[in-house]
């Protein structure tokens, strides 16, 4: 490979010299598009099929706003069209409230956030910076995405049967998941969607250790790699206990056995005919044995992303890639013993409370690593300040927010105030929304050249930014003080029925104003992303002059990715080195 | 696609493994959770219970053992299913395939026995929780007992067309893999008898 | 390289011959678990004897059967971490509710 990688400019996008001339016939439309097993064609549909849910999960929360903001008033525009069943002249109803949160969070996490961060980044990244000509098991990667649709597909149309969908919260907390409309369709689709990232991360694990081009060792693998990595473990290990829980959700619910419920219990007036002798709590340990670990996997990719933007429009290696390394791993490992700091209000005993609360205590510390690297990573740069820099940027503050705030919820005594308020909606939306998904912006936007052969509009980018970062923070910062006056998550009516909580009643219109101007603010993305598939300023191989493997492969890379094997010669950061004439030395420059 | 994936006959130099060796192990530690969340059932609820059998008091411990000894044999004919591949006897290959998937199918026979007569006798998962947990975990191990035999079963009938096709190291390859998820299944008995029968 | 001893015919024969004698081991171990069990123990002690010879079984069927003896570190290293995992989920859920709130 030349120094640059530069030979041969693609001036003209999706006409990049193909990498392996095969007797290869052109595949059909179905087989190219629909029936992929190229890593970078699931990537993609993972991505956008990801962003569907990802707003159409947006869309339930503006709806549940109005609500909030306006209680008992009609819904504007939709209310008549929703029916009698989930709001009556337009007003909503608490149930159909319900089913909106319970799948707000099912969806944002596991249809969204994941499908894009791990099926979508992951997939069309990491093969690439690897140096690997695909997945391990390109079949298997197809059915992962296909196993994803489906739950997606079951989820959505759960919604349209009699009850409606799932609106136990994402929780599905057991004895009342065991006997609410819509669990039924929430766990057949979770376990579709559990089969999925089963799938995708046994390909992933084995992609990375077996696929690595020749010279790429470990420790010299792009931090995304490194997170991308941690990532599958944690869902390889974890899922599975919450699929074993669905099952006896299921079987609670279908065959009348009684895993999570207990002896006595009266619904409606009524004994409830089982056998009882179950245990609701299982439900919660079992839940969150996953779901700890999971906002991990909801994270992780998201800080991968931010590394190599950061890195890329620093001009200089990254502070700390090895205590960033070690503590990542030390991170995966930790997020496996914290769980029950979900559960501190549920009658543990002191001694496994402290436990709970000390694991919790230690794990902050690798994120702090992790996120002082990135900040520290800044000092002394030479700082570009394009959309995809802005975005990982404000990941920074935003996540650090969402991370500290997570401390008194983490230490029990604390959470008794705490546990179940608008502070954790806050907390964890501050991790997650201007956290996670703003690095997901980070990478569309620093990606999409690779994907596309075109960049996407700097203007655009940067409206796009701004608003939204205006508008996350709107919605989300007034929830602190919310949660910290005492106002209860999940009420229909926003707390509005509570005399405590008259004076912060405000704060919901606030937010919700905010809902939809950041709605608005998504707008100037949608256009950019769509118009500039065809009118994008055309790009080469290496636009944003970056050292790692992708950058070498052509924008678009052929199925096969590279013109020839790589090899790598050096670390992923050779940015600025000493004595160069390039600001940059690609993984594959020989010393 | 052809050609593009190295190490699926020859392991990678410096792993010294090969990618379906690596994938198959990473898909058993992810089955270890799944029936570890079951076992951690079993123990909060048998914890919690006013009242569990002991396990001769609810099976028949006489059935439940000659079960586990077709399952451990089950495993021997497995194994030695690979190591004729090795030695290169397609013949051998193919009778103890054979006799693996039979073995299979004895053992969901004599679960078949079980199961009906639990029923005659008015006994549902959702009788008890020790019912629930029963029939829950010997299912969803009745239902990796039938995989495992399809996925021999495959390799029982499509062995001879991978060894005239020269892709002999591919189907060695492929019998070991298949045969470790049949070990993990007769593992998963080995623990599961004791819990539900001896106990 | 392979990463299991292959290919020549005394190799293969030895390894054939150590399948054996796991076979009758298991077997044998099946007997005295259900032997024991007639004993009718106390709960607590038939768990222990119990647990202690399924795990020595796995053992045998892990090690021999599947190869664990002669296989890689990677894959030492994924069953270590999948095992801890295993005996938190085995052993944390049941201890928070031994330890609970008597209200």
């Amino acid at each position: 490979m030349e120094a640059h990688g530069e030979d041969m400019p693609a001036k003209t996008p999706g006409h990049a010299p193909a990498a392996h001339e095969h007797v290869h016939e052109e595949l059909g439309f179905l087989r190219k598009y629909v029936f992929s097993t190229d890593h970078k064609m699931i990537g993609i549909q993972y991505t956008v099929t990801g962003l569907m849910f990802l707003f159409f999960g947006f869309c339930l929360m503006m709806v549940m706003r109005w609500q909030l903001a306006y209680p008992g008033q009609p819904i504007p525009l939709i209310g008549a069209l929703l029916g009698d069943s989930r709001a009556p002249g337009g007003v909503m109803l608490p149930e159909f409230y319900n089913q909106l949160g319970a799948m707000h969070g099912t969806i944002m996490v596991f249809l969204g956030v994941v499908p894009i961060g791990v099926g979508g980044f992951g997939n069309f990244v990491l093969p690439l910076q690897i140096g690997a000509a695909d997945m391990a098991f390109p079949r298997i990667n197809m059915a992962s995405y296909q196993f994803f649709v489906l739950g997606g597909l079951v989820m959505l149309v759960s919604f349209f049967l009699p009850g409606g969908a799932a609106q136990s919260g994402w929780t599905s907390y057991s004895p009342l998941a065991d006997i609410n409309p819509g669990q039924t369709a929430w766990g057949f689709g979770m376990v579709l969607i559990i089969t999925s990232s089963l799938l995708g991360a046994l390909n992933f694990i084995t992609t990375t250790i077996q696929l690595r081009a020749k010279g790429m060792s470990f420790w010299r693998f792009p931090f995304f790699v490194w997170a991308q990595f941690v990532t599958a473990f944690l869902l390889l290990l974890a899922f599975p206990p919450l699929e074993a829980a669905a099952v006896m959700q299921l079987m609670d619910r279908i065959a009348g056995t009684s895993f999570f419920l207990p002896a006595g219990l009266v619904v409606s007036g009524q004994l409830l005919p089982v056998s009882g002798g179950g245990n609701p709590l299982l439900w919660q340990h079992l839940f969150w044995f996953l779901a700890h670990p999971e906002v991990y996997v909801l994270v992780l990719p998201a800080m991968g992303i931010v590394a190599e933007v950061i890195a890329n429009n620093t001009r200089k290696p990254l502070w700390g890639y090895a205590p960033m390394v070690y503590s990542i791993l030390f991170l995966g490992f930790m997020s496996f013993i914290v769980w029950a700091h979900h559960m501190f209000m549920t009658g543990m005993g002191n001694a496994m409370a402290t436990f709970f609360q000390t694991t919790t205590m230690i794990i902050s510390i690798p994120s702090v690593v992790i996120l002082s690297a990135l900040f520290l990573s800044l000092w002394g740069g030479s700082i570009r300040f394009n959309t995809p820099m802005l975005f990982a940027l404000a990941f920074l503050p935003m996540f650090g927010i969402g991370g500290l705030t997570g401390l008194p919820l983490g230490l029990a005594s604390a959470d008794i105030h705490l546990h179940d308020t608008y502070y954790v909606i806050a907390h964890f939306h501050y991790v997650v929304a201007p956290g996670t998904i703003f690095a997901f912006f980070a990478g569309i936007y620093y990606w999409y050249p690779k994907a596309t052969g075109r960049r996407m509009n700097e203007t655009l980018g940067k409206i796009h930014f701004w608003m939204s970062f205006i508008g996350m923070n709107g919605v989300f910062m007034p929830m602190f003080w919310l949660g910290l006056a005492g106002v209860s998550r999940r009420l229909y009516d926003g707390g509005a029925s509570y005399a405590y909580a008259q004076h912060v009643l405000g704060l919901n219109t606030l937010s919700s104003w905010s809902a939809w101007f950041l709605c608005l603010g998504q707008i100037p993305f949608f256009i950019n992303f769509f118009w500039s598939l065809r009118s994008g300023e055309a790009v080469d191989r290496n636009p944003w002059q970056a050292t790692t493997l992708e950058w070498q492969a052509p924008s678009p890379p052929p199925h096969g990715n590279f013109d020839h094997p790589p090899v790598v010669y050096r670390g992923p950061y050779d940015y600025s080195p000493a004595g160069y004439a390039e600001d940059f030395a690609p993984q594959t420059q020989e010393a | 696609m052809e050609g593009l994936i190295p190490y699926i006959t020859e392991p990678r130099e410096d792993t010294g493994l090969t990618n379906g060796k690596i994938a198959i192990w990473l898909f058993l530690a992810s089955e270890i959770m799944l029936f570890g969340a079951f076992f951690a059932t079993y123990i909060v609820m048998r914890l919690g219970a006013v009242t569990w059998p002991r396990g001769w008091e609810a099976q028949n411990v006489p059935l439940g053992t000659l079960n586990t000894g077709v399952l451990i044999t089950s495993s021997v004919t497995m194994v030695m299913a690979w190591a004729s591949l090795e030695r290169s006897d397609l013949k051998k290959f193919q009778m103890f395939a054979g006799v693996t998937v039979g073995l299979g199918f004895a053992f969901l026979c004599i679960k078949y026995v079980e199961y009906t007569s639990h029923f005659h006798e008015e006994m549902f998962p959702w009788t008890s929780t020790y019912l629930a947990v029963y029939f829950t975990m010997t299912g969803l191990h009745a239902l990796h007992v039938i995989s495992g035999m399809a996925v021999n079963g495959f390799f029982w009938l499509a062995g001879r067309s991978y060894w005239d096709a020269g892709e002999r190291q591919l189907l060695i390859n492929r019998v070991e893999n298949a045969g470790l998820f049949w070990h993990f299944v007769d593992i998963v008995w080995i623990f599961l008898f004791p819990v539900l029968y001896l106990l | 390289m392979q990463n299991h001893p292959v290919s020549h015919p005394a190799e293969i024969d030895r390894q054939v011959r150590g399948y054996m004698v796991v076979f009758v081991a298991l077997i044998a171990l099946t007997a005295v678990t259900v032997g024991v069990s007639y004993l009718h123990l106390e709960v607590h002690n038939a768990v222990l004897v119990a647990l202690a010879i399924a795990i020595f079984k796995a053992s045998l069927v892990a090690l021999f059967f599947m190869h664990l003896i002669s296989e890689r570190h990677v894959i030492f290293l994924i069953l270590a971490f999948t095992v801890a995992f295993f005996l938190v989920l085995m052993f944390l859920p049941i201890l928070t509710t031994l330890d609970h709130v008597h209200v």
